[in-house]
């Protein structure tokens, strides 16, 4: 009769703390663009690593390579998951998705025109196994194979306090809702690690905070991996346990979030040198 | 009927009559979850062992602090089983009250629902401002799993250790008598820290068996506790009728979804304060306002027809042929699709109390069919000694004594009150019992008078009532309630009195609809401050106020009003946590601006300090304009584009 969840949401076995992910001196380029160069970054189990930059500086690029939307020409990216490693360079996206590697995008990729519901159903999509004709008429396996994948969903519905829109269509909620049931989706495959492409861009000051507080309750409460990319320093400062930071597709730094903020390379690479502000002001 | 009995007496007689009947139905993971009598006297048993086992004593009190859960009632039916008795908190009080309350309840035992509640008792234990605290438990262990505070126990960890000998519970509920206090309650505290009223088993229990020989409550109906039950109306009605009657409780899945919890349960009677209400009549205007021009006569017209419909009815006569077929349609076209929307369908019966509600607000419930009804009542009475009579609701009165009450207005005006459900006195407070309490009647330090009909009218607490003037009597209440039944109202604070020379508001804007109306007027601002400021706001709150002074008499009528910058709210102990104004609080805090109200100023500067719900503090000086309403001009002009549900009396 506890009121503690009872689905594991995380899927990683590693001990908090483990090597989790490992990129080796990854390189990518785009014709003449490099767009990552000789990145390297280690992600351990139970933190929320983030990962900043300017615009252009490749965030986006590394989180694509990791969850294979990208093949990068140099480097390595290894998965250490509980059934052993993985390289991922060489693997098909499916099957990283397969291995527990879940993401949300910077433009919402939900189905605008199906139910809350229903869209985090299908985050448990990659752990069913279908007969189609026991699916198409509901019957024995079929139905408790929902009913045991509906009790995941509504345990992540209670953690990210969506009850009062499980049934509306996503096109009608609010851009902040939005962000919180595509998180919300990625949680359904019970992840290994999450990837979250800047969950909180175009958002109020006032719905940032929301979100951080989910992120944060995710990993403390689920204990899920999270690589997080953000624009906003602000919030990077208050949620990451470790943070790299990119410019111009190489890693100017990484560690503990105070003293990447003191960094001058980072104050450097956020606010420009001093004699280019002043090339910009109005005579 | 049983009032020589105690809950936890109540609930073993249930359960051995209907162990099968849902007692409890919670909506948990998007399902109603139910729990049988049967199964709810099992965990109240295992979780009173439990206690024992920790030291529990007869006599001692278990503070509940939480959203209303199974849990909450099964805690509180576990101490009273023991002798014990509980004492709610409500889930958004801040550290202060919680300390404050805890500490004049010297309780041991608390209960608290989830991490939230769990780190304001973490808070003040490391502070030491709750050193009677000796365990606290928590019911919903999610996000407590790495506290090591020894003195933290899960509630089923608590159930799981009950291991008493076979009858020694029953035994226990056996000693319990009707004259034990079941219930410490914190009074609503408009005039200072918050008194803790002892209300025994017989207080309780006669007090529902008057109310419900009244308007009886049927074994299979349903109710939706969604308000704190820390509240003696919800305790009322969720524990002292339902354990008399055996009716079932719903609690709501979250605090967001309660709208749709209520239309799925669809209850036939309900109890909540004016805020509730006023909340329902605002959507119901928005939503009008929003709706195309066919949609928004036809619910003009059917609205107008029910009310004239309502007023033959309220009175107890039939209505005339052709108003009935009228009604009729009206039903089908406007009446019924509003009360679905709301929730309201099935409802017989519905009451209003804790503080007054406005008669238009009255009106349009009548109106749409919902027979809402005033209570009148204090803490101190177990929340219900007067009340509306069905078909006999007259909107200003509070009706009449329900039976077994003696209603009597002393010769200074003061409300006095007598019956068996009359509470054994504050606890640890005897200075305020004597004053309470004198020749045997319950001293309420409300004003009022007995109309015509013997029906009993509220005038406002007693200290609160002015004089205008010209020498009438009038109460704030009754100025703030005309204000607020404008949907773009959320607040107002009506001052006066001899020695001011007219009426004067401070009132604060209802930030969803106003958002609403300024999007809709192509008006763009920031925050809720720059909202108020805007001359067009002003210009809209004028009209409103001017057709407020329409209905009020000519001493009361609002000459100067100002937009506060903040809603006022009960974090900052400007509104207690039943929503009712803190008159004394107010006046301090805001001297300078009433001083500008009375003055010949055109606008206000204060330095304010915002305190935000994590503790930080922010200080910084805002400009507010102040506005005078021209009585004849203004109230002529807005008159051409009043809105539908304007109550046009």
């Amino acid at each position: 009769m506890s009121r503690a969840y009872r689905h594991n949401l995380n899927r990683s076995t590693l001990s908090a703390g483990a090597l989790q992910l490992a990129v080796d001196r990854v390189g990518i380029r785009f014709g003449g663009v490099r767009a990552l160069e000789e990145v390297s970054l280690q992600v351990r189990q139970g933190d929320i690593h983030a990962v900043i930059g300017p615009n252009g500086a490749g965030k986006t690029s590394l989180l694509n390579c990791i969850s294979g939307l990208y093949r990068p020409q140099q480097g390595s990216i290894v998965l250490h998951a509980g059934q052993g490693s993985r390289e991922l360079t060489r693997t098909r996206p499916s099957r990283i998705a397969a291995l527990g590697v879940a993401r949300s995008f910077q433009n919402i990729e939900l189905f605008k025109h199906m139910t809350v519901l229903d869209n985090l159903m299908l985050g448990r999509h990659v752990h069913m196994k279908h007969r189609a004709l026991a699916s198409l008429v509901y019957i024995g396996p079929a139905r408790r194979q929902e009913i045991e994948h509906r009790e995941l969903v509504e345990e992540v519905i209670d953690l990210l306090e969506i009850e009062a829109v499980r049934k509306k269509l996503v096109g009608s909620l609010a851009y902040g809702v939005q962000k919180r049931v595509e998180l919300g989706r990625a949680l359904c495959m019970q992840p290994a690690l999450l990837l979250l492409d800047e969950p909180m861009a175009g958002m109020s000051a006032e719905e940032k905070e929301d979100l951080a507080r989910y992120i944060l309750d995710v990993n403390e409460q689920a204990g899920v991996t999270t690589v997080l990319i953000e624009h906003d320093m602000g919030v990077v400062m208050d949620v990451s346990d470790r943070v790299t930071v990119l410019d111009f597709g190489r890693v100017i730094a990484e560690g503990a979030p105070a003293t990447v903020s003191r960094d001058p390379e980072v104050i450097k690479a956020y606010l420009g040198e001093p004699h280019a502000t002043r090339e910009i002001q109005p005579a | 009927m049983s009032a020589e009995a105690t809950f936890p007496q109540l609930l073993r007689r249930l359960a051995g009559q209907h162990p099968d009947r849902h007692a409890l139905r919670e909506k948990r993971y998007g399902i109603w979850q139910p729990i049988t009598w049967a199964q709810y006297e099992q965990r109240v048993r295992r979780f009173a062992e439990g206690l024992a086992s920790m030291g529990f004593r007869r006599g001692e009190t278990l503070a509940v602090l939480g959203d209303n859960r199974p849990e909450w009632v099964i805690a509180e039916l576990a101490a009273q089983s023991l002798g014990g008795c509980s004492l709610g908190l409500y889930p958004d009080g801040v550290v202060d009250e919680v300390a404050h309350v805890l500490t004049h309840g010297r309780v041991r035992f608390v209960v608290a629902e989830d991490q939230e509640q769990v780190d304001k008792l973490v808070e003040l234990a490391d502070s030491g401002a709750i050193d009677t605290v000796e365990h606290v438990i928590n019911y919903d262990p999610r996000g407590l799993e790495r506290y090591t505070q020894p003195y933290l126990a899960e509630f089923t960890a608590v159930e799981e250790r009950g291991a008493a000998a076979a009858g020694w519970w029953q035994q226990q509920v056996e000693q319990g008598r009707p004259e034990d206090v079941a219930i410490l309650c914190t009074t609503s505290g408009t005039t200072g820290k918050p008194k803790l009223a002892m209300l025994t088993h017989a207080n309780l229990l006669w007090m529902a068996s008057s109310l419900m020989s009244e308007d009886p409550i049927g074994a299979d109906d349903e109710f939706l506790s969604f308000l704190p039950l820390a509240w003696i109306g919800e305790q009322m009605i969720a524990l002292a009728c339902a354990l008399q009657v055996g009716f079932a409780l719903n609690f709501p899945e979250s605090a967001t979804t309660v709208q749709a919890d209520l239309r799925e349960i669809g209850p036939r009677v309900m109890f909540s304060p004016p805020r509730i209400w006023e909340t329902m009549l605002s959507q119901v205007q928005v939503r009008a306002g929003d709706a195309g021009w066919l949609k928004r006569a036809a619910f003009g017209w059917g609205l107008r027809i029910g009310k004239r419909a309502a007023a033959a009815r309220v009175r107890g006569h039939r209505s005339g042929a052709l108003l009935r077929l009228q009604h009729a349609v009206a039903q089908v076209v406007a009446l019924r699709p509003v009360r679905e929307q709301l929730g309201l369908t099935r409802i017989r019966r519905a009451y209003t109390g804790g503080a007054p509600l406005g008669p238009d607000v009255f009106e349009f419930f009548h109106a749409i069919g919902v027979n809402l009804k005033q209570i009148y009542g204090q803490t101190e009475i177990c929340g219900i000694a007067v009340m509306h009579r069905d078909d006999d609701v007259k909107f200003n009165t509070v009706g009449v004594g329900i039976p077994g009450t003696e209603v009597r207005v002393a010769d200074d005006g003061e409300i006095l009150l007598r019956s068996p459900a009359v509470f054994a006195g504050y606890y640890r407070n005897d200075d305020a019992t004597a004053d309470a309490l004198r020749d045997d009647w319950l001293h309420t330090s409300d004003a009022g008078y007995l109309d015509e009909d013997g029906q009993l009218v509220v005038i406002d607490r007693a200290k609160d009532v002015m004089r205008a003037p010209d020498g009438t009597r009038f109460s704030p209440a009754f100025v703030e309630n005309k204000l607020k039944f404008s949907p773009h109202v959320m607040e107002a604070v009506a001052f006066g009195g001899e020695n001011r020379p007219y009426v004067a508001a401070m009132i604060s804007i209802d930030a969803d609809n106003v958002a609403t109306w300024a999007e809709r007027n192509h008006l763009s601002f920031t925050t809720y401050t720059d909202l108020a400021q805007k001359p067009q706001v002003y210009e809209l709150i004028a009209q409103h106020v001017a057709r407020a002074n329409r209905d009020l008499p000519e001493g009361a009528r609002v000459k100067r009003f100002v937009l506060l910058h903040k809603q006022l709210d009960a974090d900052d102990e400007e509104l207690t946590r039943t929503r009712k104004v803190r008159r004394g609080v107010i006046a301090e805090r805001y001297a300078d601006i009433i001083a500008a109200l009375y003055g010949d100023g055109r606008d206000v500067t204060i330095r304010t300090t915002v305190t935000y719900q994590d503790g930080t503090r922010v200080e910084r000086d805002v400009t507010l304009a102040i506005e005078s309403v021209n009585g004849d001009s203004a109230a002529a002009g807005p008159a051409k584009r009043r809105g539908l549900l304007a109550g046009s009396r």
